[in-house]
């Protein structure tokens, strides 16, 4: 078991099996045809990530970078949230970016009984040491678990 | 984050408890990126990325319900990106069933509570708001609230204002009170660039392709791009600026630019030269074989990769008027050199609704419409935004459009070869 430290941007505790996007997760493209066709599993659609196209983000602890791509990004994880086809937590290894910021607080403040934790900062190691179905537990600081 | 008297009363609910949660969710995003303050909104008109009233977005309506609901308005008109649909496109009758009963059953809706909210007019539906037809163009300096990664990137990087990525929703609010947090690309450090990238290429570089490279390289960090200006001059004349709308839409779509600089041509390069180049900077440097590398990297993602194209966009984002002209004068030269009269794959060019109003007065339109082209104010990438298309072979210049959806990225030159009776 390996820990790691990020910063809170929404707070909640959660554990969840690890999805890991090495690169920057485009939202539009990952979330708009798993939302729009009501895919259960939520899919990830965005044929450009390698790592993670056609895999179901729902429940997971989506590990990755940042996210990348059209300004409809926020919007589009605010409805994922508002549905319920959200992914457990998401943890960045960079800073946040200002869309998925946007779709992390427009959840926070905007839909009753949701707890997606959000935290960055976790650092190029986190996303180096993480693979896909790993169990990760997120604790309120901000701690990440990893084993 | 330090608030005014003012800022912290609304807040605290003094104009009610919506007015409260937009504010603390302006609070909460700028606390992600440890803004200190919150800063007046200064552009004349606001742009929203959200203009589909897709069946599936309902969280996005009854959220604008909400707003008006409780009597809350846009402080400023607006402009908002480019409608769905357009009964000019091509689309079979299962396209039409889809889109009309399932997939944007909520677009006259939405309109109306857009009007409610302060569109500018039934028109400013374009994703390039700031071209003079349709009217929303910032000045220098001023501080938005935009949405539209295409229309941000350019709003920052060829007109000088400062704008960060915001998403939509996010947008509305802040022109709602009208502030933004005062982070990213509103700071003079945050508009310093972290990249240089050194054009070497040995012809003019396709700006969707060259935009794409530099997204994908740089991600959301600023680029200063040198050597640039020995292919497309060093004044912003209609040329370089619908160079750079395409190559700025790309660059935010195949990465997350908001803000480029290119040497010697966009005005803080003109103003500040390599002052705007952060310490430390990282190189990247093009020429001809790193961008065929790129093209030859897009996955083809059709079930037959040697399918005949069976429709062509051009235009994501929405065509200037002079690049209208310009296709239209390839396309009569070059379906002349090839003994045709008509396009031979179905072929629409987007543009506003404000552009098309002019081009249609101009004597290029009879001469567009005689090619069998089709003129349209959609957005392209709405209109492909469902499974039956992901089984449809379209190809399109915009590689806007091909990481969104299927299509297939071409040159402009291969595009114009393939819809006058060249190859597919």
């Amino acid at each position: 078991m390996k820990q790691f430290k990020g910063r809170v941007v929404t707070p909640g505790e959660v554990t969840a099996e690890a999805l890991v996007s090495k690169e920057g997760f485009n939202t539009l493209a990952s979330f708009q045809m798993a939302l729009q066709f009501g895919d259960k599993e939520v899919k990830c659609g965005d044929q450009n990530n390698a790592d993670i196209h056609g895999k179901s983000m729902l429940g997971k602890a989506l590990c990755l970078p940042q996210t990348i791509g059209s300004t409809t990004g926020g919007l589009v994880l605010y409805c994922a949230c508002a549905m319920e086809k959200n992914p457990a937590c998401m943890l960045f290894a960079n800073h946040i970016d200002s869309l998925a910021a946007a779709g992390a607080v427009l959840a926070d403040v905007w839909v009753d009984n949701i707890t997606m934790p959000v935290i960055d900062c976790l650092g190029d190691e986190f996303l180096d040491y993480v693979k896909d179905g790993m169990k990760i537990t997120v604790k309120a600081d901000g701690t990440v678990e990893v084993e | 984050m330090l608030l005014t008297p003012e800022q912290q009363a609304i807040l605290d609910g003094e104009k009610g408890e919506t007015m409260a949660k937009v504010m603390k969710t302006l609070v909460m995003y700028g606390d992600a990126f440890e803004a200190e303050k919150l800063v007046p909104i200064t552009s004349k008109y606001n742009h929203l990325v959200t203009s589909f009233g897709l069946k599936v977005m309902s969280p996005v309506y009854d959220l604008m319900q909400q707003l008006l609901d409780s009597g809350v308005a846009s402080a400023q008109k607006f402009s908002v990106d480019p409608r769905p649909l357009d009964k000019n496109v091509p689309a079979s009758f299962l396209q039409n069933f889809v889109f009309k009963n399932f997939m944007y059953t909520k677009q006259d809706f939405y309109e109306k509570q857009l009007e409610s909210l302060g569109l500018l007019d039934k028109n400013a539906f374009s994703c390039a708001c700031y071209l003079d037809e349709v009217g929303n163009k910032p000045k220098k300096d001023d501080v938005l609230s935009w949405a539209e990664s295409s229309a941000v990137v350019y709003a920052n990087s060829v007109l000088g204002a400062r704008c960060n990525r915001n998403s939509g929703i996010i947008d509305i609010m802040g022109s709602i009170v009208g502030y933004v947090p005062y982070f990213g690309l509103l700071t003079d450090e945050g508009r310093k660039a972290t990249w240089v990238i050194k054009v070497e290429t040995t012809k003019k570089p396709e700006a969707q392709l060259l935009g794409s490279a530099i997204g994908m390289k740089v991600m959301e960090d600023v680029p200063f791009v040198v050597g640039l200006d020995k292919w497309i001059g060093d004044e912003l004349n209609d040329s370089a600026c619908a160079y750079l709308k395409d190559f700025g839409a790309a660059t935010a779509s195949n990465g997350a630019v908001g803000l480029y600089h290119i040497e010697n041509l966009t005005p803080e390069a003109k103003e500040q030269g390599n002052a705007l180049i952060a310490e430390g900077a990282r190189e990247y440097i093009i020429d001809d074989a790193e961008l065929e590398r790129v093209q030859a990297n897009y996955p083809v993602v059709w079930k037959n990769p040697n399918a005949k194209p069976k429709l062509c966009f051009v235009g994501c984002p929405h065509l200037s008027l002079e690049q209208l002209k310009s296709w239209t004068e390839n396309v009569v030269a070059a379906l002349e050199k090839n003994g045709k009269k008509k396009v031979t794959i179905p072929t629409v060019f987007t543009a506003a609704p404000g552009v098309l109003e002019v081009f249609n007065n101009t004597e290029y339109a009879k001469k567009l419409e005689a090619t069998g082209v089709v003129t349209s104010y959609i957005c392209p990438l709405m209109y492909m935004n469902n499974p039956l298309c992901k089984t449809m072979p379209v190809i399109t210049s915009s590689n806007k459009l091909r990481t969104y959806t299927s299509a297939r990225y071409y040159t402009d030159a291969q595009i114009l070869e393939a819809i006058t009776g060249g190859k597919n």
